[in-house]
């Protein structure tokens, strides 16, 4: 007879693979790392570029190029872009984080020769017609008036801007910053920033090397930009602490975020915060939704996140809650972190977070995208795959003393930044 | 092209298995054949509600959550107006902790009236926080009853109101379970690295036991074909006016579904489409304006939707909709725009196949649309369209006589 109430016998994850890159180079020195795996014959092609030349009074001039790089060239209209694009059944986005900007296409195999010359002229021959930009600003500055309704966007944005002030990171960005954007900026940033020296690829799918030749052939060529440019570089100090509530007379539920600056991924208690903060918001049976959801059903979710960027990393709680349980949810949030500095996690429960953990890191290397972002995130925070080594020996033997020290060390509730968004 | 096994337990529990070696993971995809299209109109919300308390402990096994963390897993769910779909990704060498866990949950829950509690509350924040406290959070709440007039797609996945969702009582829950969760009403497909003999010999060791249930028969009421044109307008707190279009269309299995399907790429897929180059970047009327299908099991809607930029009026963005639409059902599209929208349904498809727990969703919903190989055979209904099966459906269908419109203004305007 089948015993249910017993779980069936299990391992611990002892064996993590990653596919680190083939590093080549574009006769034009780009470098270009290659993730070749996958079945399917289609392929990722990344072009990253560093953000640079910040001026706190232009703050929407990187998002812009990288929002209008697809909107014509000299002799290509936005439409005959797109048209191209969609044509061969490619993807072409364009995104912009905190420290990188990046174009990126997404292609089968068959159709890479047709796509590429889309993409060389994008990168070197587009004019950001004053039309194009017209409409843009028109847009977003509506997309705009719609977010700033919702709660969590607000507490989002006011929460960046206490703790990182007007830097890329934290800029306030209001309709009028939309309004002030000039076609001339755009093409001066354009030019200093997409340029081969400024560039890494990051290539991942069917990738071997005809694929390469191909791309080398259309893109390993001087490149028309060459003006002069320098990296973003951030300093912050701690933040303003304490409480900033907006208050939204007719919320039904409020929006919370809290926490402050704290460690990037080169510090050496980053995997240790990892740990830490997966016990205490950073899975579905952590402390938080244990406590918040599931046993009070205050909400539909709360979580915690550490968050590496290159010149600062962030700590943060953040959740939606009923309006009336708004001040027993900050106050239990109090508790947990308490909680947490002030006794050992039981061996059980830490047991547990390290299955999880690793479960959750070998599951994260589905496919070859996704063991690409991988090597990404090492590489763009200056590290390698001693960094992964590192925190799989961490995630595997951290202790509950460890655990209790890093909390003390780093999550003090009275240097924490909390913006409310509602009532309370 | 995704390759499976299949196998039938004697208790009418369908598998499928889906054997990729090039993933250590392994992936438990269950789908009970119940959404909310199965409530009764006085306890909507209920096939969704029910999901949450599938986590709240089952007859032998107190905690759900707990033991598949603790070897490494994550599981989800999801509700639809049609199914109810559970996950669970593990590392492969710990995959019969997912049988043990789905199968006692299909074998009978706890029903513990704390847990009952709780997610009473947890859907009624999960309502307010995607519905009620966002700006146009309630459309589809007000869409569906003007676009549905019989049959249950009336109402949302997440009910009709807070109300009923509060009321919930335990005897209803019970009800539910057996009614609707066994062998006969669920498809299980097993995928990632595993082997189909080692599938067969788990399946029947937790699955074999549980009674096969008593089968269902579904007598949904059918959609009348609609005459009349419907209009409402809400007025809120939002800061743009909107509009919501909807058209009636066929059932998912319909032959024409792939030729909706185009029609929206063709009018909304990309930047290179219709509606966003003429009606946003030509006309500059709208802001933000979308094509898609519901693509629902039973009669599905053709859905417009668009915000208007400030100072543009109601009468003159919805006629050059209007004027789109009657394009598309007027003329025929031109082969290379044709083959554009076919281009990009392949690639969808294929890389589609990058993701493990995509594929075994996929096999489990095309096996309950009557054969999970309908998914490999999928491209080629879309190659098979023509550009003359476009102009006919599009004639068809925007008709303003079955046109449900909802106009969403801003309190200034109004």
């Amino acid at each position: 007879m089948l015993n249910r109430t017993l779980a069936p016998e299990s391992k611990q994850v002892d064996e993590i693979n990653f596919i680190e890159p083939l590093k080549q180079q574009l006769d034009n020195g780009i470098p270009v790392f290659t993730i070749n795996a996958g079945k399917q014959e289609l392929v990722r092609i990344e072009f990253i570029f560093e953000n640079v030349n910040w001026d706190q009074n232009k703050p929407l001039q990187a998002v812009t190029v990288s929002h209008l790089i697809n909107n014509g060239t000299a002799k290509l209209t936005a439409k005959d872009i797109a048209e191209k694009v969609d044509y061969y059944g490619a993807f072409l986005q364009t995104e912009y984080g905190a420290d990188q900007s990046s174009v990126k296409v997404y292609t089968l195999n068959k159709h890479l020769g047709a796509v590429l010359p889309i993409l060389q002229a994008i990168l070197n021959e587009s004019v950001f017609p004053q039309q194009e930009l017209d409409i843009y600003v028109q847009n977003q500055k509506q997309s705009l008036q719609v977010s700033l309704q919702k709660n969590d966007f607000l507490a989002r944005k006011h929460f960046a801007h206490a703790i990182f002030g007007d830097s890329s990171y934290g800029s306030n960005i209001n309709a009028a910053d939309y309004e002030a954007i000039q076609q001339a900026d755009l093409l001066s940033y354009f030019k200093a920033a997409y340029k081969p020296e400024n560039c890494t690829i990051i290539v991942a799918g069917k990738f071997e090397q005809p694929e390469f030749d191909l791309l080398n052939g259309v893109l390993g060529k001087a490149w028309n930009n060459n003006d002069k440019s320098v990296v973003n570089k951030f300093e912050f100090t701690k933040g303003t602490a304490g409480e900033i509530l907006i208050e939204k007379p007719e919320a039904i539920q409020s929006a919370i975020r809290m926490g402050g600056l704290a460690i990037t991924r080169k510090h050496k208690d980053f995997p240790g915060f990892q740990v830490m903060n997966c016990l205490l918001g950073g899975y579905f049976g952590s402390r938080l939704m244990a406590n918040i959801r599931e046993d009070k059903g205050y909400t539909y979710g709360i979580g915690s996140a550490i968050v590496s960027l290159k010149d600062a990393g962030y700590f943060f709680i953040a959740t939606e809650v009923g309006v009336e349980v708004c001040n027993n949810t900050l106050i239990e949030i109090e508790k947990e972190i308490d909680l947490l500095k002030s006794e050992l996690v039981s061996e059980a429960e830490l047991n547990l977070v390290r299955n999880y953990m690793l479960g959750s890191m070998l599951g994260s290397l589905e496919n070859a995208f996704s063991h690409a972002d991988k090597f990404k995130n090492a590489y763009f925070s200056g590290l390698d795959y001693t960094y992964y080594d590192n925190y799989i020996e961490t995630v595997k033997t951290i202790s509950p003393e460890d655990l209790k020290q890093l909390a003390n060390q780093y999550l003090n509730t009275a240097d924490f930044t909390k913006v409310i968004v509602g009532k309370k | 092209m995704v390759d499976f096994n299949r196998f039938t337990l004697a208790n009418g529990l369908r598998v499928l298995v889906h054997e990729d070696d090039t993933t250590p993971m392994a992936v438990l995809n269950i789908l009970y054949d119940v959404g909310a299209r199965d409530e009764e109109q006085d306890k909507t919300g209920f096939a969704h509600l029910f999901e949450h308390l599938m986590f709240g402990g089952s007859v032998n096994i107190p905690s759900y959550d707990e033991p598949l963390q603790r070897v490494g897993g994550e599981n989800n769910a999801f509700t639809s107006n049609d199914i109810t779909n559970y996950y669970i990704t593990l590392p492969a060498t710990n995959l019969e902790t997912a049988f043990w866990l789905e199968s006692d949950r299909m074998l009978s829950l706890a029903f513990s009236e704390k847990s009952l509690e709780t997610q009473r509350n947890v859907v009624c924040e999960e309502f307010k926080q995607r519905y009620l406290n966002q700006p146009y959070g309630d459309v589809w709440l007000k869409l569906r009853p003007l676009a549905y007039k019989e049959h249950p797609y009336r109402w949302a996945t997440i009910g009709q109101d807070l109300k009923q969702i509060e009321e919930a009582k335990m005897e209803d829950v019970k009800a539910f379970f057996k009614k609707h969760y066994h062998p006969q009403n669920a498809i299980m497909v097993v995928g990632g690295n595993v082997k189909t003999e080692e599938v067969k010999a788990l399946a029947e060791k937790w699955f074999a036991a549980i009674p096969a249930g008593e089968p269902i028969e579904r007598n949904l009421p059918v959609e009348p074909k609609q005459t009349e044109a419907r209009v409402e307008t809400v007025v809120a707190e939002v800061p743009l006016n909107a509009i919501y279009m909807a058209f009636q269309m066929p059932d998912r299995a319909d032959k024409n579904y792939q030729v909706y399907d185009l029609m929206s790429d063709i009018l909304s897929q990309g930047q290179s489409s219709r509606l966003y180059n003429s009606l946003l970047k030509e006309q500059q009327l709208f802001s933000d304006i979308h094509a898609y299908l519901t693509g629902s099991i039973d009669q599905g809607l053709f859905i417009v939707e668009g915000k208007l930029v400030e100072g543009v009026t109601m009468e003159a963005a919805e006629a050059a909709i209007w004027k789109e639409l009657n394009a598309i059902a007027t003329e025929e599209v031109t082969v290379d725009e044709l083959t554009k929208v076919k281009n990009k349904s392949e690639s969808i498809i294929v890389f589609a196949e990058m993701s493990l727990l995509d594929k075994a969703m996929n096999l489990a919903y095309y096996e309950l649309l009557g054969d999970a190989n309908m998914l490999n055979r999928e491209i080629d209904k879309y190659h098979e369209v023509t550009s003359s099966r476009i102009l006919e459906v599009a004639k068809q269908t925007f008709v303003k006589e079955q046109s449900s419109i909802l106009y969403y203004l801003t309190a200034q305007d109004a």
